[in-house]
């Protein structure tokens, strides 16, 4: 597979383009990293309807919630780290126990960051964001399911959390492939093991389904791009049909994606797991390569976990 | 450590500067422009204010620097490096994997940080906490803050502007790198900060305003904030952002951005070449 790459964040900047002509009410605000998250297309197109809040993560948020009071549909912007950190309890009290109709996106997730290091790549966001009552989070695999992912959140009307990354990563969904929150996707249907993925390692967990079909392991890829609300049922699924479960996410392996799937295997139908992920620790400066090697996040190390997950398969 | 003559300084500002460039120039990324506003602030007090031992990272009794605003490391580093906190050869590992200098300070992996930084508004904060520990124990310690103009409008900022002068800190010492740049733009276009002495002014402090590039008015400022007592003093230093590089001065875009190298060559250039 030979494919182009785009950084997933460039799906927001069209998404929210295209949410602009179509609906006035759709704003976005910024809170002074609008070129790095591509708020600033929106910007360009739509200057009246975008606000820069500064360097005030706390206030951009709650201001969000007043013009969703007023029936506005406010887009608002920064790292993942700034967000879903630094805004938390705006987020929690302010936005979720009212069910205020804001859209957050967090962008820079992973320690993909690069050499930015530890303070700049959001490992915990999707941790944050799922406990919350009445959030929906949605962590798209690459720029087209991003951009669809963008235009989706503003026909809920409730609280949402966008996750993207920064790298240029793989582009391979296409336009007409189906796309709803909440519904997951099966991209490589396979019977021994099942691969449920977020964001752009779901690429290296196709790759990694391709390397274990050359060694005679059959693997479901499921590309898991709503963590909230869950696919419960094609979870429970591939754990019936392929009995071995691997997650993988650019995150900490506690409280993201494999927490999730693990709470629905655990309470319906426990299930040998491994998870894929950043293991309780901090990220730092490095090339995103050396980074993915070292916090053991590639196709190689998907490769091992499904290995692993398969020798304590029960019969 | 033995004070510097002010030509000395200057000398070295100019060492400091090259610094930055090549840093970043290494690392392929990183900030130069806030680095360069901030050289004569930090230059002046790593070498003639600020009380430490590198020899002895931990002394009790040291003065206290804390970097706010934590992407500007390279003039932090920098300065360290040169004032022997670690070998200056290591500074073209900056942002590089396994390196101690990481992209934001990371007080964990390099001796002689006070905090790890790089999520903007949260230093002056943990300044007030060091300075409300000596007035505790009795220590005569002093506690330096660098933040951005930009990184102002974080509401922590105002809230520990509150803390400091409630608890009469007067070994508090903040800097404003007042160099009207953010990200986005002009401060005073993406969220504006103005009047900023008088909002310093009416939280208490005693406020010094300064050209944060005239190292006589730097070194004086610091010597006055270190002579008032009983409110803490915040020192606006105007500046330039991307100082002493022509093509970098004024101009938000290398705000986070690595020369390449012919930028270097030129970069380097202006700083030796000229004076600044
Ligand atoms: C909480 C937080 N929000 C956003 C950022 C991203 N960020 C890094 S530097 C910067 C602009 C800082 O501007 P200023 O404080 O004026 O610094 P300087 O001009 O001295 O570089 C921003 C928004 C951050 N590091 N932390
Ligand atoms: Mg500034």
């Amino acid at each position: 597979m030979s494919v182009k790459k785009l950084p997933n964040r460039d799906g927001y900047g069209h998404g929210l383009i295209e949410l602009g002509k179509s609906n006035p009410d759709v704003l976005v605000l910024d809170a002074d990293l609008a070129k790095s998250t591509r708020s600033d297309w929106f910007q360009k197109e739509f200057p009246d309807r975008f606000f820069d809040l500064g360097i005030a993560e706390q206030d951009m948020l709650g201001t969000a919630a007043g013009l969703a009071l007023a029936g506005k549909i406010p887009f608002v912007t920064t790292y993942g780290v700034f967000v879903a950190g630094r805004a938390w309890d705006q987020i929690r009290t302010t936005i979720c126990y009212a069910g205020i109709n804001v859209k957050i996106a967090g962008a820079h997730g992973g320690v993909s960051v690069g050499p930015d290091g530890a303070t700049h790549q959001a490992l915990e966001d999707i941790a944050l964001m799922r406990v919350l009552p009445g959030m929906t989070v949605v962590v798209p695999c690459d720029a087209i399911e991003a951009k669809k992912a963008t235009i989706s959140v503003a026909e809920i009307n409730g609280p949402c959390y966008l996750r993207f990354a920064r790298e240029a990563t793989p582009v391979f969904t296409k336009e007409e492939d189906f796309f709803q929150i909440g519904k997951a996707n099966v991209l490589n249907d396979g019977s021994d093991v099942t691969i449920i993925a977020c964001g752009p390692i779901v690429y290296e967990s196709l790759l990694a389904a391709e390397q274990l079909q050359k060694e005679g392991i059959s693997t479901r890829v499921i590309n898991m791009h709503t963590i909230k609300p869950l696919d419960e049922e094609v979870i429970l699924k591939a754990a019936l049909e392929t009995g071995a479960i691997v997650t993988a996410e650019e995150h900490q392996i506690f409280g993201g994606l494999g927490g999730a799937v693990a709470e629905v295997l655990a309470k319906n139908n426990p299930t040998p797991m491994e998870m894929i992920g950043v293991k309780d620790t901090f990220g730092e400066s490095g090339t995103p390569e050396e980074l993915a090697e070292k916090y053991e996040l590639t196709s190689n190390d998907i490769v091992k976990a499904v290995k692993n997950v398969l020798s304590r398969k029960k019969d | 450590m033995v004070p510097q003559s002010n030509e000395n300084l200057q000398a070295i500002c100019k060492d400091v500067r090259a610094d930055i460039v090549k840093m970043t120039a290494a690392a392929g990324s990183g900030h130069p422009g806030g680095s360069l506003s901030s050289v004569e602030l930090l230059t002046a007090l790593y070498f003639n204010v600020l009380n430490h031992r590198p020899e002895e990272p931990n002394w009790p009794d040291r003065d206290r620097f804390i970097l706010s605003k934590g992407h500007v490391c390279p003039v932090l580093y920098s300065v360290m490096a040169r004032t022997g906190d670690f070998p200056v050869e290591e500074l073209m590992t900056l942002r590089k994997f396994g390196s101690r200098l990481q992209g934001h300070p990371n007080v964990k992996a390099l001796p002689g940080l006070e905090s790890s930084s790089g999520s903007l508004g949260q230093g002056l904060s943990i300044a007030n906490g060091l300075a409300l520990a000596a007035k505790l124990n009795n220590k005569s310690y002093r506690v330096y803050c660098l933040m951005g103009d930009g990184e102002l409008q974080e509401g922590q900022i105002w809230e520990a502007a509150m803390t400091a002068p409630h608890y009469g800190l007067d070994n508090v010492c903040a800097i404003v790198d007042y160099n009207n740049l953010q990200i986005d733009g002009k401060c005073d276009e993406v969220m504006g900060i103005n009047p900023l002495a008088k909002k310093w002014e009416s939280f208490n402090w005693h406020v010094i305003e300064i050209d944060g590039h005239d190292l006589a008015q730097v070194l004086k400022a610091y010597e006055e904030a270190a002579n008032h007592k009983e409110q803490p003093s915040v020192i606006i230093a105007h500046t330039t952002k991307g100082k002493g590089v022509s093509f970098m001065e004024n101009v938000a875009g290398w705000h986070g951005k690595a020369p390449n190298k012919e930028e270097l060559e030129k970069a380097l250039q202006e700083i030796y070449g000229g004076g600044i």
